[in-house]
């Protein structure tokens, strides 16, 4: 995974800070920022490209299949242009990527445009909620451990978080359904809806949640929380654990700082010490955090969607890439690229919002 | 969004909690829970996967089929009421019955039938070849298949079996599509291919209403099928690759069928009185190839004493439990010419005095494996047992694609696998495990004797193909038996075990089949009470 700093600073000011009109530095940052992204984007192409035509699986068996003879598997070679030189291949690909195209999937038989709009959706709707888990539970436990650092509160927090990171996601999820849905009933099972409501809920972001929201299906909706419920807060309990550690050491770090020495001598209250000034000041950090975990969920949740059956990204790429399915894994590593650049962007926007500093 | 989905969630804490009752599916719908990611297109000309064969089965119907509460009775008549052979044997004529309509409201006419068959052979995809048996071409074929009015005319190289023509014909790649819908779709040369991989265009008792990759397919019953409109007016397949999963969700009713359960879980489900546990033999086939061009295992007394390594009755005890049969024979139960004769046993000490004979004490051998819990089990209690007579194994496991690959370059010196009929006739299997025309390295064959090379001897090689022209269908049948009675001397592809189907149920489930050994699932007679 890569880290948001790593990568091409799309939030890098300028370095000429010669005179100017305003709107020319803001439209070369605009440019910048443009040119940063096509160019990551370009590069992460051209290296799963690669990867994937040096991979020791060939693409054709999947289409013609075990059976085939080989003059039916010369003919699938043939028409899939893989006796073309690699760069040539690159290039039409490239071409093809530029019109939107990301080609034919030969796992799903489906245009990987239509695929990914398919799993995409699923799988946003997952890491968006687990994420929020993650947040909301994750960060007041980080703050709290800091500020009652060795205290049993801390103690916990860090049990907490270490099983957060040790539990095999597969087998905690599985003893999930097996308590909530085989012996309480309390949620539904694996899947995104219940079979009644399977396909009823007219298709507009694809997100389950917000569609039967749209279209005002209460049974629905509620049908989908029962089924989203349990996968989500353990991926929320995955990114908690990563969370809470995270802020307790930005916590830390401030609450040793002289600033905050001053401001108790000062005699502020220990709430206005640790929410007012140190917690503000590891905003920037944490979303960095946040964003990270969220990008993290986005793509690497495969696990969890294989025991909860989630049509989603994650479970798409990795069958895609043992089948050799190599425009469905381009389609999803761009998709997935373009979401770190994204996130990248938007935690910089958010940098420049909560530190002044920044702007 | 993000406000949306706080939104949501504040929303839903009030109203999710209430604890749900057993659930159980309506019950004019079906819903099986299965591991359908294999499908990679819905066109019967192109599909060729197990899955997708359970597709296009109930989306489509064929010339001639199978019933599916009597698999036993073998080929009857549907689409096509009856036919007759010309006295050469080289020409089957086939009467279509009368008034029969395709979904769309096209009747279903001998131009269509022929239609069909000539798309699948022009389009030569995976499954072209158990039509191109018969000696059609691309470029033949619209000389080689015809109609005349209501009559199919089939005009074949050689007077096969009317058995073996007929039982090919069944096969889900000669299902009749409705030319008029299809071609409306075509674009450029691919006569619809593109089209179908994605829509059905058929007059099954049921029509496609939703595919989703990897997650379900969904049909809706034909109202209107000629047969008589099914009781499950909607049918739903979900992809739930976890067994566990699968037995959560039976056993809290939410799906009427769980096709992939572990043996663990088929004995937890078997002391339930809401759900029943089937027992159908498929026809596929757990074997153990070895490659002729290891020194070692190109000696026929060691390819003897790996017959009495294998420990069949512990496997089938153990983890292959529910999961598969000892059977020691190419053809599985259920096909013509079946044999049930299982002569090996466990027999370590055979084993050594065999090899001990031919003068071998010691040897590495070093293999593939997929990457299948099935496979690896047994290869490694393989590498066990042939550890104690002094042959040393090296596995590696490897991804399904992977091993493919190696086992197509002849590149497994043992290969653990299973060989999955391609249609209802015992020629599927006689024609891959007993037949290899040509054993050299350059011809690029599929057959499995060609990818373990083995050199078939030619009498062997003439059988074969002399059992899929005789007309008279004992004595086929009792040349199969005699071909696999010598395949059993001398062949170095040694079959294990046959694949058993347990799906668990719900008890009010009735006339389910997954399609015996000789076909696919079908759910048109399936009712719940």
């Amino acid at each position: 995974m890569a880290h948001p700093d790593m990568m091409a600073g799309p939030g890098a000011r300028p370095p000429s800070a010669r005179r100017g009109a305003r709107l020319g530095r803001q439209l070369r940052g605009v440019a910048g920022v443009l040119l940063s992204l096509a160019l990551t984007l370009l590069g992460l192409l051209l290296v799963t490209f690669i990867i994937g035509r040096v991979m020791p699986i060939d693409p054709v068996l999947k289409v013609v299949g075990e059976r085939a003879t080989q003059a039916q598997y010369d003919a699938a070679r043939l028409a899939m242009g893989l006796d073309q030189p690699l760069w040539r291949q690159f290039l039409t690909y490239a071409g093809q990527v530029l019109h939107g195209d990301f080609g034919r999937s030969i796992s799903t038989g489906h245009a990987v445009t239509e695929d990914l709009r398919r799993v995409f959706p699923a799988t946003v709707e997952l890491a968006t909620l687990g994420t929020l888990i993650g947040v909301c539970a994750g960060v007041p436990l980080g703050v709290i451990a800091a500020a009652r650092r060795g205290r049993w509160i801390d103690q916990i927090a860090r049990v907490v978080a270490l099983i957060g990171y040790s539990m095999p996601i597969f087998w905690l999820g599985l003893m999930g359904l097996l308590l909530f849905y085989g012996i309480l009933g309390w949620i539904g099972g694996p899947g995104r809806q219940g079979i009644i409501y399977d396909g009823m809920v007219p298709e507009v972001t694809g997100m389950i949640l917000i569609d039967s929201l749209l279209s005002g299906d209460w049974g629905a909706f509620r049908d989908t929380f029962s089924h989203i419920i349990l996968p989500a807060s353990l991926l929320g309990y995955f990114s908690l654990a990563y969370i809470s550690r995270m802020t307790r050491s930005f916590m830390l770090e401030q609450l040793s700082a002289e600033y905050i020495t001053t401001a108790r001598v000062k005699g502020l209250s220990e709430r206005r010490v640790i929410w007012g000034h140190a917690f503000r000041n590891i905003l920037v950090p944490l979303v960095t955090v946040i964003a990270l975990s969220f990008a993290s969920l986005l793509e690497g949740s495969v696990l969890t969607e294989i025991v909860f059956s989630w049509p989603g990204l994650g479970q798409y790429i990795t069958k895609a890439l043992l089948a050799g399915d190599m425009n469905a894994v381009l389609g999803g590593t761009v998709l997935i690229g373009t979401c770190f650049v994204v996130l990248n962007i938007a935690s910089d926007i958010l940098y420049r919002l909560l530190d002044p500093r920044a702007a | 969004m993000f406000q949306s989905s706080i939104r949501a969630l504040m929303l839903a804490s009030v109203v999710a909690f209430a604890p749900a009752a057993f659930a159980a599916t309506p019950a004019d719908t079906l819903v099986v829970a299965g591991q359908i990611d294999d499908i990679i297109s819905m066109d019967p000309a192109q599909s060729f996967e197990l899955s997708g064969q359970d597709v296009i089965k109930n989306l489509y119907d064929r010339l001639v089929d199978f019933d599916p509460v009597d698999l036993n009775a073998g080929i009857k008549p549907s689409l096509a009421e009856s036919w007759e052979v010309s006295p050469d044997g080289k020409t089957i004529t086939l009467t279509m019955r009368e008034g029969i309509k395709f979904q769309s409201g096209n009747p279903v006419r001998a131009e269509d039938a022929a239609w069909s068959l000539q798309r699948a052979v022009k389009l030569n995809l995976s499954p072209a070849f158990i039509l191109n048996q018969f000696g059609f071409t691309a470029e033949n074929v619209d000389q080689q298949v015809g109609f005349d009015g209501n009559k199919v005319i089939l005009k074949l190289d050689q007077p096969y079996a009317q058995s073996y023509v007929l039982n090919s014909l069944a096969s889900e790649v000669a299902s009749v599509v409705d030319k008029e819908t299809v071609l409306s779709h075509a674009e450029g040369e691919d006569q619809g291919n593109k089209w179908l991989s994605t829509n059905s265009a058929g007059s099954g008792p049921f029509t496609l209403a939703a595919w989703r990759p990897n997650e379900a397919v969904q049909f809706a019953g034909n109202a209107d099928y000629w047969q008589g409109a099914p009781a499950m007016k909607r049918v739903i397949v979900r992809n739930v690759q976890e067994s566990s999963a699968q037995r959560l969700l039976l056993e809290q009713g939410d799906i009427d069928v769980a096709r992939n359960l572990t043996p663990t879980d088929i004995e937890a489900l078997s002391n339930s009185d809401k759900l029943v546990v089937g027992n159908e033999p498929r026809g596929r086939i757990l074997y153990m190839g070895l490659n002729q061009k290891d020194p070692i295992l190109s000696n026929p007394a060691v390819v003897q004493a790996m017959r009495y390594l294998i420990d069949y009755k512990g496997i089938e005890g153990s983890f292959l439990k529910g999961q598969f049969k000892i059977h020691q024979n190419f053809l599985p139960e259920g096909y013509l010419g079946a044999s049930d004769e299982n002569p090996w046993t466990y027999d370590v000490e055979k084993a050594r005095k065999l090899l001990a004979d031919a003068g071998v004490r010691s040897g590495t051998i070093k293999t593939t494996v997929r990457d299948m819990a099935e496979y690896s089990n047994v290869m490694q209690t393989l590498q066990a047992s042939m550890a104690q007579v002094g042959l040393t194994l090296e596995i590696q496991q490897v991804t399904g694609a992977q091993s493919l690959d190696a086992y197509r370059a002849r590149r497994v010196p043992i290969y653990i696998g299973e060989w999955g009929p391609d249609y209802a006739d015992p020629n599927t299997n006689a024609s891959t495990f007993a037949y290899n025309p040509n054993n050299a390295d350059d011809a690029k064959l599929s057959q499995l004797a060609w990818r373990n090379a083995w050199a078939v001897p030619d009498d062997m090689n003439k059988a074969t193909i002399a059992a899929t022209l005789e007309g008279d269908t004992d004595k086929r049948k009792q040349m199969y038996l005699d071909i696999q009675q010598q395949y059993r001397d001398i062949a170095p592809i040694i079959p294990l075990f046959q694949r058993i189907e347990r799906d668990g149920m719900q008890k009010n489930v009735h006339n389910w089949t997954a399609g015996g050994s000789v076909t696919s699932a079908m759910y048109g007679k399936v009712t719940k009470e």
